[in-house]
């Protein structure tokens, strides 16, 4: 036998070790494949910014057509549906302090006259603002509805002959539906949490068993180890890249305009960083506990460094700065424009760059260590 | 004599303290090397210098004739080695842990199917391929994990402590399988603080805090105890023991079941200053006699004229 042949014997042989032991144990199982659907149901449904049916509380004092041709504008939209009305202001703030509404609106009395005579009634809303993301939102619609019905309805000097309208439109995402937005960012963190989690367990589980040990005395070279236990993970990291993106596609009707290949080649860079630090980590952790002490530590900044729920433009900018490192953030940049805006990895170079220099580096210290940690 | 092994000045610290401290001792071919001392002895480290797992802070080790520093894989591809813990994956069948470790060594083609059912056949495990080995009994295991090691026909084999936890029975039907590998050529190196198990030795070293303390075969090893043994059958053997403390030609006194044996001094009368301690405290005996050293009376006396204290 050659010492190539003997070589990629040897690797096999592991290959095909690990991937039993990665598909017997049911609880392996059950985190491959259940936990990345069940995240994303969760984040497709839980975790949901938009404003849809948000509850909302009148107190009309007119009671005349006009206000009530107010009232019909608000929900028409969807936006808002009526969950109570009174002629009390109290009851208005009542309803809010109990949270059974989240917007309170009050029309003046004399509404419709004020309107007809050209003079400019004030109509009151009152937000809820412990939820601050629906709040601000529903606020600004509630505002748009208003005025609008003003400007139609305003008679004499108070309409606008010929003013400018301004007429907002999102791109990629025209409903600003926070889901078609989250999806894609769900991708980078599973398959983030799965690299660094399956390679950790895979070196660190058999370093407490002693059976690491056992392999470290077979001619196995400390190369050929890391390539035996980094490509299962790789290859389970790229079938939930594919199991998330089709429930994604096909489910949530998330619209995926760019690449497959270029997806693929994202996630593939992206899981060699991921597979470097967690490497990294199971070099320094004797056990799975200080192992997952390490991940859970890495992870939480990662994950809120990355723009994945909380937009970077508005972090102060020494996070800002620390973002560029983080290929989380790389990832879910290129994920999201995959999928919304069908860009091209020419169009995306930059964080193609970013990624293909973290893999490498991060991956090039991990052998390092690696080396000298089992050498 | 043909070496497999020779090891001079073998050291490893880790930070301040000296695990092995200038070991240097030499392997015959075909024979069983005993390392015997209590737990923290060094006797696995050294083994782990030996197979490359361990990198020695100095000296040096020629493993098959291959500097261990210097050529590590190399040395790996000939050398089996088997540790206290059976390192067996118990969440693979026992078939696929032989194929594993066949992969590993590139054991492949006719010569696996022989050596497969050669392992299976003195593991006992034939007909059991396709059941876990985590859910095997730790005999069956002990022994599907040797023949994992040896599966590729190592020249040398490496075993540290490998009986620990295993039944008696158990552990005999493993020293005669080890015995065997010996016969067909393979140097079997095995650590053990079983000091009975030294008797299957060919040839043993002492060793106490990192230091080599004794060495040879295992009736030389006892003829290096100067001092003689004594055994008696007290009456009241705790009361026995304390009265002979007091007596200062008696160097050590203990119990042993009913019995109790006593280290005297090279040139102290026995038969004089035994029956004349206990008759002043009044305790019978019979059965007075010189015995043999056992290999645990050795270690302790050596490690007494070392003047230090053994590691526990």
């Amino acid at each position: 036998m050659t010492d190539r042949s003997r070589r990629w014997g040897r690797v096999g042989a592991l290959l095909r070790k690990e991937w039993r032991q990665l598909f017997r144990d049911p609880k392996t199982k059950r985190i491959i494949f259940v936990s990345p659907i069940i995240q994303l149901l969760l984040f497709g449904y839980a975790v949901n910014t938009d404003v849809h049916r948000v509850a909302t509380w009148v107190v009309d004092h007119e009671g005349s057509a006009t206000s009530r041709a107010l009232q019909d504008a608000l929900t028409a939209g969807g936006y808002f549906r009526i969950v109570g009305r009174s002629d009390r202001p109290a009851d208005l703030a009542r309803a809010l302090d109990r949270g059974d509404a989240v917007i309170g609106i009050e029309i003046p009395p004399a509404f419709g006259g004020d309107l007809a005579a050209g003079r400019s009634p004030a109509v009151q809303v009152l937000v809820d603002g412990t939820n601050s993301n629906t709040g601000t939102v529903a606020q600004g619609y509630v505002t748009r509805i208003v005025q609008r019905f003003g400007t139609e309805r305003a008679a004499g000097p108070n309409r606008p002959a010929a003013g400018v309208d301004l007429v907002a439109r999102a791109w990629y995402n025209p409903g600003l539906t926070s889901l078609v937005y989250n999806v894609p960012a769900v991708l980078g963190a599973l398959v983030f949490m799965m690299s660094l989690l399956l390679i950790g367990l895979a070196v660190v589980r058999e370093r407490e068993l002693g059976t690491l040990e056992q392999l470290l005395v077979s001619p196995l070279t400390p190369g050929e180890l890391m390539l035996g236990k980094t490509l299962p993970v790789a290859a389970v990291a790229l079938i939930d890249l594919v199991l998330v993106a089709t429930v994604a596609i096909l489910w949530f009707e998330v619209p995926f305009r760019g690449s497959p290949v270029a997806l693929v080649l994202a996630t593939l860079l992206f899981a060699l960083a991921a597979l470097g630090m967690g490497l990294l980590i199971s070099t320094v952790s004797r056990t799975q506990q200080e192992a997952f002490m390490a991940m859970f530590l890495l992870i939480l900044p990662a994950l809120i460094l990355s723009g994945f729920m909380y937009p970077i433009h508005t972090m102060p900018e020494a996070f800002q700065a620390l973002t560029l490192v983080n290929p989380v953030r790389w990832y879910i940049e290129i994920v999201r424009a995959l999928f919304l805006k069908g860009a091209t990895v020419a169009e995306l170079w930059r964080p193609y760059l970013a990624l293909t220099l973290m893999g490498i580096g991060v991956f090039a210290v991990a052998t390092w260590r690696f080396r000298r940690a089992v050498g | 004599m043909t070496v497999a092994v020779e090891v001079r000045d073998l050291t490893r610290r880790f930070g301040t303290f000296t695990a092995v401290d200038a070991v240097s001792f030499t392997v015959e071919r075909g024979s069983i090397f005993g390392f015997l001392g209590p737990n923290g002895a060094g006797k696995t480290t050294t083994i782990k210098m030996l197979s490359g797992l361990l990198r020695p802070t100095a000296g040096r080790a020629l493993v098959a004739g291959l500097d261990v520093a210097a050529e590590p894989s190399r040395v790996r591809e000939r050398i089996g080695y088997m540790s206290q813990r059976f390192s067996l994956y118990a969440d693979l069948a026992v078939e696929e842990n032989i194929r594993l470790f066949a992969g590993l060594y590139g054991v492949a083609g006719p010569r696996f199917a022989a050596r497969r059912d050669w392992v299976l056949t003195m593991a006992g495990l034939t007909g059991r391929e396709a059941e876990y080995a985590g859910d095997l009994p730790l005999g069956f295991k002990q022994r599907l994990a040797l023949g994992c090691a040896v599966l590729h026909e190592p020249p040398l084999l490496f075993l540290d402590e490998p009986t620990s936890g295993v039944d008696p029975v158990a552990r005999r039907a493993f020293w005669d399988l080890i015995d065997g590998l010996a016969q067909a050529g393979t140097t079997v190196l095995v650590s053990t603080h079983y000091l009975e198990e030294a008797e299957f030795c060919h040839r043993l070293i002492l060793m106490n805090r990192g230091r080599l303390i004794a060495e040879g075969d295992p009736p030389g090893v006892r003829r290096l105890m100067r001092e003689p043994i004594w055994a008696f059958l007290p009456d009241d053997a705790p009361r026995a023991v304390e009265a002979l403390r007091r007596e200062p030609a008696v160097l050590e006194a203990a119990m042993f079941g009913r019995a109790v044996h006593a280290v005297l001094k090279p040139e102290a009368d026995a038969e004089r200053a035994v029956p004349a301690a206990l008759g002043a405290a009044g305790i019978g005996f019979r059965d007075l006699a010189r015995i043999e050293p056992s290999l645990e009376d050795v270690f302790v006396a050596l490690v007494r004229r070392e003047g230090g204290a053994v590691v526990d």
